[in-house]
């Protein structure tokens, strides 16, 4: 367990005194979202009408922006190896990164995205109901996404390739958080978005770590 | 506490490194690769580290096959490899204290880390961000792992790249030491390092052949 947090602490202790990743992260998603009543035109109801899909859709590309520097880092100047040599084991050291690069990068935007959902001027009964999405959906970026991060570590470039691997997996999350405020605004419940949502995070929680170790040790060879 | 290698095969890349390799360390044994550039040395450390598969052959620890538990056999080695694995935002002891903690915890890597760092002379620089180090001294931040926690398996890469003289002699009696306490080491060098009682397992030029061991 102190291997766990010593890494994910490490981590967090990176992203902040390299600065980089996580405010860039937050600049990308205040950024696009002002802009878009610059460019739609200041309609009360054009923009309460896409304000979900317009955060949730910057808050998709925001998390994916950073996921290239996951592992690249560490690969490049060997800590990578020593840290899959250590005891703690391969899984639990991705999921210990993935926590991190949450914490850096998703728990800024859940925080952020109130404040930018009233300037888009969204009906007031979304905003419980967007703060839980947004909980239940940016884990499940940064666990998915660190999948993708891990195919391209090795690959020159690989940023170009990770959002194309990553992007049809991260669709059906968008699907549900959307369906789940629009649900909330039109006075439905959103439960059952919600439970899809905790049910992707759930797997993805297994399945992630796993399978992104499994592709970093293939990097080693 | 014994260690070898059964006729170890190694291909990178469809390119076949070497094949037909068989070592045998006992306890407080050492083990001398040595060859040109390219022969496959750094390859079969990082077989030996777990890092490649091997292709043919297969890996043994007091006789009893390393890949039956992977995560035992990465858990009783310390690799040192061409990367030195430094973060130039933290300080030369958060650095190696990371790594410290990482395998014993954060109570008693502690003592490790001073004593590491004391041993490879560069104490005075414990407070000093990592990216202000030197190439040596970076190598010497690398290599005070290997003496801030303690494992029964060394496999060292060209351990005294960079490293001035006094550092490389450090190098040579740490091992020496590691190896007088039982320890196994591997060393990858090109260079005549000192261990008069080190075996060398000698890796050939061109056509990837049978590397023959012969005594020092």
């Amino acid at each position: 367990m102190s291997a766990f947090l010593g890494l994910l602490w490490r981590d967090v202790r990176l992203a902040f005194k390299q600065g980089g990743a996580a405010t860039m992260t937050l600049m990308f998603f205040l950024l696009t979202v002002t802009l878009f009543p610059l460019g739609v035109g200041p309609e009360i109801e054009v923009l309460s009408r896409i304000s979900t899909g317009v955060l949730l859709v910057a808050a998709l590309f925001a998390s994916m922006l950073s996921l290239d520097r996951l592992f690249q880092a560490d690969y490049e100047d060997g800590s990578l190896e020593l840290i899959s040599l250590s005891p703690l084991p391969l899984v639990l050291a991705v999921l210990a990164k993935s926590a991190a690069h949450w914490l850096t990068t998703g728990l800024p935007l859940v925080i952020a995205a109130p404040l930018l959902a009233l300037l888009l001027a969204m009906d007031p009964s979304g905003y419980p109901v967007l703060i839980l999405t947004m909980l239940l959906a940016t884990p499940s970026l940064s666990l998915i996404g660190a999948i993708g991060a891990a195919l391209t570590v090795g690959v020159r470039r690989g940023g170009v390739l990770l959002p194309l691997l990553v992007l049809p997996l991260f669709i059906p999350v968008l699907i549900f958080a959307v369906g789940a405020v629009e649900a909330a605004i039109g006075g439905l419940t959103p439960r059952p978005h919600l439970f899809i949502l905790a049910a992707i995070l759930c797997i993805a929680a297994v399945l992630g770590p796993w399978a992104s170790a499994a592709a970093l040790r293939l990097a080693f060879e | 506490m014994t260690f070898a290698g059964e006729s170890l095969t190694c291909v990178r890349g469809e390119r076949l490194v070497f094949e037909d390799v068989s070592f045998e360390i006992g306890p407080g044994g050492a083990l001398l690769l040595m060859g040109p550039n390219g022969c496959g040395k750094s390859s079969l450390l990082r077989l030996v580290a777990g890092f490649l598969r091997p292709a043919g052959g297969r890996l043994l620890w007091q006789g009893g096959p390393v890949a039956d538990d992977l995560d035992a056999h990465r858990a009783r080695l310390h690799y040192v490899g061409h990367l030195d694995a430094i973060k130039p935002v933290f300080t030369v002891a958060e650095n190696l204290g990371f790594w410290a903690a990482q395998r014993v915890g954060r109570a008693d890597a502690a003592s490790g880390v001073a004593r590491a760092l004391d041993r490879f002379g560069i104490a005075d620089l414990a407070d000093i961000p990592a990216r202000l180090l030197s190439a040596g001294q970076k190598r010497r931040l690398n290599l005070a792992r290997i003496v801030a926690t303690k494992a029964p398996l060394w496999l060292l890469d060209e351990p005294t790249t960079a490293l001035d003289e006094a550092a490389s002699t450090t190098v040579r009696d740490l091992v020496a030491e590691h190896c007088a306490g039982g320890g196994i080491a591997m060393l990858a060098t090109h260079i005549d390092i000192g261990l008069p009682d080190a075996r060398v397992l000698r890796f050939r030029t061109g056509a990837p052949t049978p590397a023959e061991e012969e005594p020092a």
